[in-house]
């Protein structure tokens, strides 16, 4: 029954098989591969391509790009398991920090980068920011603005209100727009598995302008308390911004909670608009040109965020794309020295959306008016913080982000929400 | 099949304006609103869905889906041709049925191999290795990972170096469960007689199985390799983590998941993504449907 | 869309779709003919190990080595250098009822009794009133479509379900719009700690639901057709004929469909993920899992988590041997 041609035949299948997949896969031909892995998708995806372009071109190397939302957790699974890309980009610092903490990283300052350049074209605070121990193992390529009130110059100018400039302005004004009978701010926090975010930002920038960087500094550190005073005065000023009942906001409770942070600033643009002003990142003007159909500087114009404390004046929170490399290769190295560059930056700067922490990049890049205002926001910093929740350990964040949408839903459990952050601290820093 | 016959001689016109045809009248009436109320009720989410694909984005959070069927009608293919114009779009379908069709077909068979064994033969801890089989359908796969990953990095499993074959041995491992558990049940439920008359006539074990088990479970691994299918189609996490989605290796499901923004920018686009990843699964779901049909088992031992 | 390098990569899939089956085919003939050289008596005691042999193969390292790779780390602190003993499952234990794990427990058994019982139901209901249609086949694939939606679509589309406007503005979402139409207030759902778990049990059900009922089909369509027939003859109602014939018969199938939507309530994970990350107290155990994995990077008690998970399927396994036997005994 089994006979002698069945059995070659078989042979030939098994053979055919193996050889076809594996002839299937690619062959690392040229000049060699890196591998880099990072969170960008869909049409930053394409920028971060277009940026890639000009080194694969110039230098033959094959850059293997791979993104996915999980990525801390996809780094942290191929990590464990022997096989990590050559580069990664997190959007939070903290974890690549860890990695570093553990060895697991290459140095950057000791022969890959050119400290010369290096130091000449970034400013001191972006360097130190990808320092452990003294030893550089990030570095920034892009950044982003936070804290920029969002609103709609046209309806402003309809109603006679004016930008404000210091703290005290800002809540006469939130008063004004009150008793003129619309909720002033529009605040959204949804977003999944990441909701609060938003909140957070507010909070954080708050505790800056409030209680000065060396606070805001040891409590993304860890070293200051959830309730300690200055860290629940800065709650407290978020709740009076947000209203008793969030009743300043548009929708109240409800709308803050499940309403996606991308469509956080559309009642801003309805007839007659449903607020005044939206505090967020620079990256939300996107969302307005897209959803809403508002152009800018006729519809959507932003003021910073002013400092609630006049003695830390010119604060501002910002964020950034960090890049660690987790294997010395020579590819590697030729692709994180490309990465430090300005003219590598600009590619994406120009197609809008990121801002360059380059000291001597051109601010002609950037490609509209907005754009450029934000950018001199972060160049004309006198106290420039970068995110504190993407510093903090990730237990920690997402327990800060957690927080928000406790407090939002209701405001006087601050206390025992504060006692919660702080039990989570104690064992998240370790 | 003589008392049936008998019962069908009734004259059909006494039959017709009895209580008993009216009373079966009305319940036929009342079943057919049921089941069409129902599943109009069922496909609301979905149908919200697919008139939302045909809607521009700015649409999306000015009114509810069902304001697009009246005029002034506001739709758009953008999201179509959106998901259309990704890049790798071709190279992740195809990849998408390299990772599928083996990983459907190896553990189907291998389990219909054991499934056979478990409900026919007897060996020693059948029963142990059966229950620890249901057992370890609870195990949860993120646990897998790193132990599996760490031992594929030292064989040399990896993508670069064999494809997908790494991959249709862990979806193999993870489904086995499930299939034996399916089939095993379908298998065992086959009436004895079958087995001793085919004993009787002199069948091997193999002819057992492929001329008599396989033919009358064929519902069975309809149902099995449907949702193997569609499971393993609709996959994103194992695929990332063990061949992971540079452009060569990456399935349908990173590529679409990957045209929204890292914030969720031009989430309209999966309105469309989901549809368009929805055609293979349906189209193996139809093909199939012709072996749901009852019947088979009539007959089989008389005949 | 590049359809160059398609063309060229078809003959592998052709080489792979064929050349798997016969890989296999020739393994379990191959294995018949080896078993065939051995003596009559030692046929039945080797030949099963021949047909279960690869299935516990692959089941035991994909499956059982990282149990016991989980079970041993969970014996671990977090760092995986300490012996800890059992004081990571005392962890997750302790604080009853709100410490700990014991919230995730406690929506993990809500999703256990509500998740299962209603796609049970629903698939019960649909497999055998299609059977009864003429156009059992389109509402079927329509009832089964959202089984072919991925997760992360179900999620999307189930956001625009509960979607909220202010009141008075018009209404975005559909639930809340069906609310407006009985002049009720918008309410938010997934972001209501009293409502979240219903809302994501209830998206989970209605994906859920086409598996129950293509599995249950399926065992209807085994129940002989003649053995209904005559029953309806003989004059016994739908009703009685379900209860009597059809839902004994189907019974081990129920059981089956049963367990393993039982034991996916206990591993729900991808709709909690998506749609809450287990806020508003909507936390099961397999993200508690992986957040613990992943965010603290706590091995320890991650793999106490996941040991914890599996051992609460004993009683269903316990259940399924009971059933198993009486199957046996009827035999």
């Amino acid at each position: 029954m089994i006979g002698r041609k069945f059995a070659s035949l078989v042979g030939l299948a098994m053979a055919a098989v193996l050889v076809l997949v594996g002839c299937g896969t690619s062959s690392t031909a040229g000049k060699g591969t890196v591998h880099i892995l990072a969170v960008w998708s869909g049409a930053e995806q394409d920028s971060f391509k277009a940026v890639i372009a000009p080194f694969e071109a110039s230098t033959g190397i094959k850059v293997q790009y791979e993104s996915t939302r999980d990525v801390d957790a996809l780094l942290q699974t191929r990590l464990a398991a022997g096989n990590p890309p050559e580069i990664a980009s997190l959007p939070s610092p903290s974890t690549l920090t860890k990695l570093a903490g553990q060895g697991k990283l290459v140095q950057l300052d000791n022969g890959i980068l050119d400290m010369t350049t290096f130091n000449a074209q970034y400013a001191p605070g972006w360097i130190d920011l990808g320092k452990v121990n003294g030893k550089l193992y990030e570095i920034f390529a892009w950044a982003a603005v936070k804290g920029l009130v969002w609103y709609n110059p046209t309806k402003f100018t309809a109603k006679g209100y004016q930008v404000p400039t210091n703290w005290q302005d800002l809540m006469t004004l939130s008063s004004t727009i009150k008793s003129g009978g619309t909720t002033p701010w529009c605040i959204a926090v949804e977003n999944g598995a990441a909701s609060g975010w938003a909140g957070s930002d507010w909070v954080k920038e708050i505790v800056l302008s409030q209680a000065g960087p060396d606070v805001y500094n040891s409590w993304w550190q860890g070293k200051t308390k959830w309730t300690d005073p200055a860290i629940k005065a800065a709650w407290q000023t978020w709740g009076t911004v947000l209203g008793p009942n969030n009743s300043n906001v548009y929708g109240g409770k409800n709308y803050i909670l499940s309403t996606s942070f991308a469509n956080g600033g559309d009642p801003m643009f309805k007839n007659p608009p449903k607020c005044y002003m939206h505090n967020q990142a620079s990256f939300i003007t996107d969302n307005f040109v897209k959803q809403d159909k508002a152009v800018p500087g006729t519809d959507f114009k932003f003021f910073p965020l002013p400092d609630v404390n006049a003695q830390y004046a010119g604060a501002h929170v910002g964020a950034g794309d960090a890049f660690s490399m987790l294997k010395d290769t020579p590819q590697a190295r030729q692709l994180i020295k490309y990465l430090t560059t300005p003219d590598a930056q600009a590619i994406w700067v120009k197609r809008g959306g990121k801002l360059s922490p380059n000291k001597t990049f051109d601010l002609a890049n950037y490609p509209d008016d907005i754009t450029k205002q934000v950018a001199q926001v972060m160049t004309g910093a006198k106290i420039f913080a970068f995110d504190a929740g993407d510093l903090m350990p990730t237990t920690m964040r997402d327990a800060y982000w957690a927080a928000v949408l406790s407090f939002v839903a209701d405001q006087s459990k601050l206390d025992s929400i504060l006692a919660h952050l702080d039990s989570v601290q104690a064992t998240a820093y370790k | 099949m003589t008392i049936a016959s008998e019962q069908i001689a009734t004259p059909a016109a006494e039959r017709r304006f009895s209580p008993e045809w009216l009373g079966q009248g009305f319940s036929k009436v009342l079943l057919h609103v049921v089941v069409i109320g129902i599943t109009l009720i069922w496909i609301i989410p979905t149908l919200g869905l697919f008139v939302s694909s045909f809607r521009p984005l700015d649409q999306f959070t000015a009114s509810g889906w069902w304001t697009a069927l009246v005029p002034p009608f506001k739709f758009t293919l953008d999201n179509y041709t959106g998901v259309l114009d990704a890049s790798n779009l071709g190279q992740s379908f195809f990849n998408s049925f390299m990772i599928t069709i083996p990983a459907t077909v190896i553990p189907v068979t291998i389990a219909a191999f054991a499934a056979y064994a478990f409900s026919w033969m007897k060996f020693w801890g059948r029963d142990f290795f059966f229950l620890a089989l249901v057992g370890l359908l609870a195990v949860p796969l993120q646990g897998t990972f790193v132990p599996i990953l760490k031992l594929f990095v030292q064989l040399g499993l990896t993508a670069d170096k064999v494809g997908f074959v790494g991959l249709w041995l862990v979806h193999t491992g993870y489904g086995l469960p499930f299939a034996i558990y399916l089939l095993a049940n379908f298998f065992r439920a086959l009436p004895t007689d079958l087995f001793e008359s085919a004993e009787i006539d002199g069948a091997g074990t193999l002819t057992v199985f492929f001329r008599i088990v396989l033919p009358l479970s064929v519902p069975a691994i309809a149902s099995l390799v449907i949702f193997q299918f569609l499971w393993i189609w609709n996959d994103y996490l194992v695929a990332l983590i063990y061949v992971g989605s540079t452009a060569e290796v990456a399935p349908l499901t990173v590529t679409l998941a990957n045209l929204v923004g890292s914030k969720g920018q031009d989430y309209q686009l999966l309105t469309a993504a989901a549809f368009f990843s929805m055609v293979v699964p349906l189209i193996v779901f139809f093909s199939l449907q012709r072996y749901f049909v009852r019947g088979i088992l009539a007959g089989s031992v008389k005949g | 869309m590049d359809f160059s390098q398609l063309l060229a990569d078809v003959p592998t899939l052709v080489a792979v779709i064929v050349g798997v089956p016969v890989v296999l085919a020739a393994y379990i003939i191959g294995g018949e003919y080896l078993v065939r050289l051995l003596p009559d008596k030692a046929r039945p005691s080797v030949r099963p190990w021949i047909w279960v042999g690869p299935a516990l193969a692959f089941v035991g390292v994909f499956l059982v080595y990282p149990v016991f790779g989980t079970a041993y780390r969970s014996l671990f602190d977090l760092s995986g250098d300490n012996f800890v003993g059992l004081s990571n499952y005392a962890n997750q234990l302790s604080g009853f009822p709100a410490g700990g794990a014991w919230i995730a427990i406690r929506n993990n058994l809500y999703w256990l009794a509500f998740f299962t019982i209603l796609v049970l139901l629903f698939g019960l209901l649909f497999a055998v009133l299609t059977d009864r249609v003429p156009y059992e086949s389109p509402i079927k694939s329509l009832i089964f479509m959202p089984m072919a939606i991925s997760f992360v679509a179900i999620a999307l589309i189930w956001k625009f379900m509960y979607s909220y406007q202010p009141p008075g503005e018009p209404q975005t979402g559909t639930v809340n719009a069906i609310l407006a139409v009985f002049h009720q207030d918008p309410r938010i759902w997934v972001q209501d700690p009293n409502l979240a778990n219903q809302a994501l049990i209830v998206a989970a059900v209605w994906g859920f639901v086409g598996f129950a009922m293509v599995i249950l089909s399926a065992a209807l369509k085994g129940i002989p057709g003649d053995l209904l027939e005559a029953a309806r003859v003989d004059g016994a109602g739908e009703l009685t004929i379900f209860r009597r014939i059809i839902f004994p018969l189907m019974m081990p199938t129920i059981v089956v469909v049963g367990t393993t939507l039982v034991i996916f309530a206990l591993k729900a994970f991808d709709i909690v993920y998506v749609m809450t990350n287990g806020n508003y107290d909507t936390d099961v155990l397999a993200n508690r899992m992986y957040k613990l994995l992943n965010a603290a990077q706590d091995y320890g008690n991650a793999s106490a988590v996941a040991i914890i998970l599996v051992a609460a399927v004993i009683p269903v396994l316990i259940f399924n041997l009971r059933q198993f036997r009486a199957v046996e005994a009827r035999r």
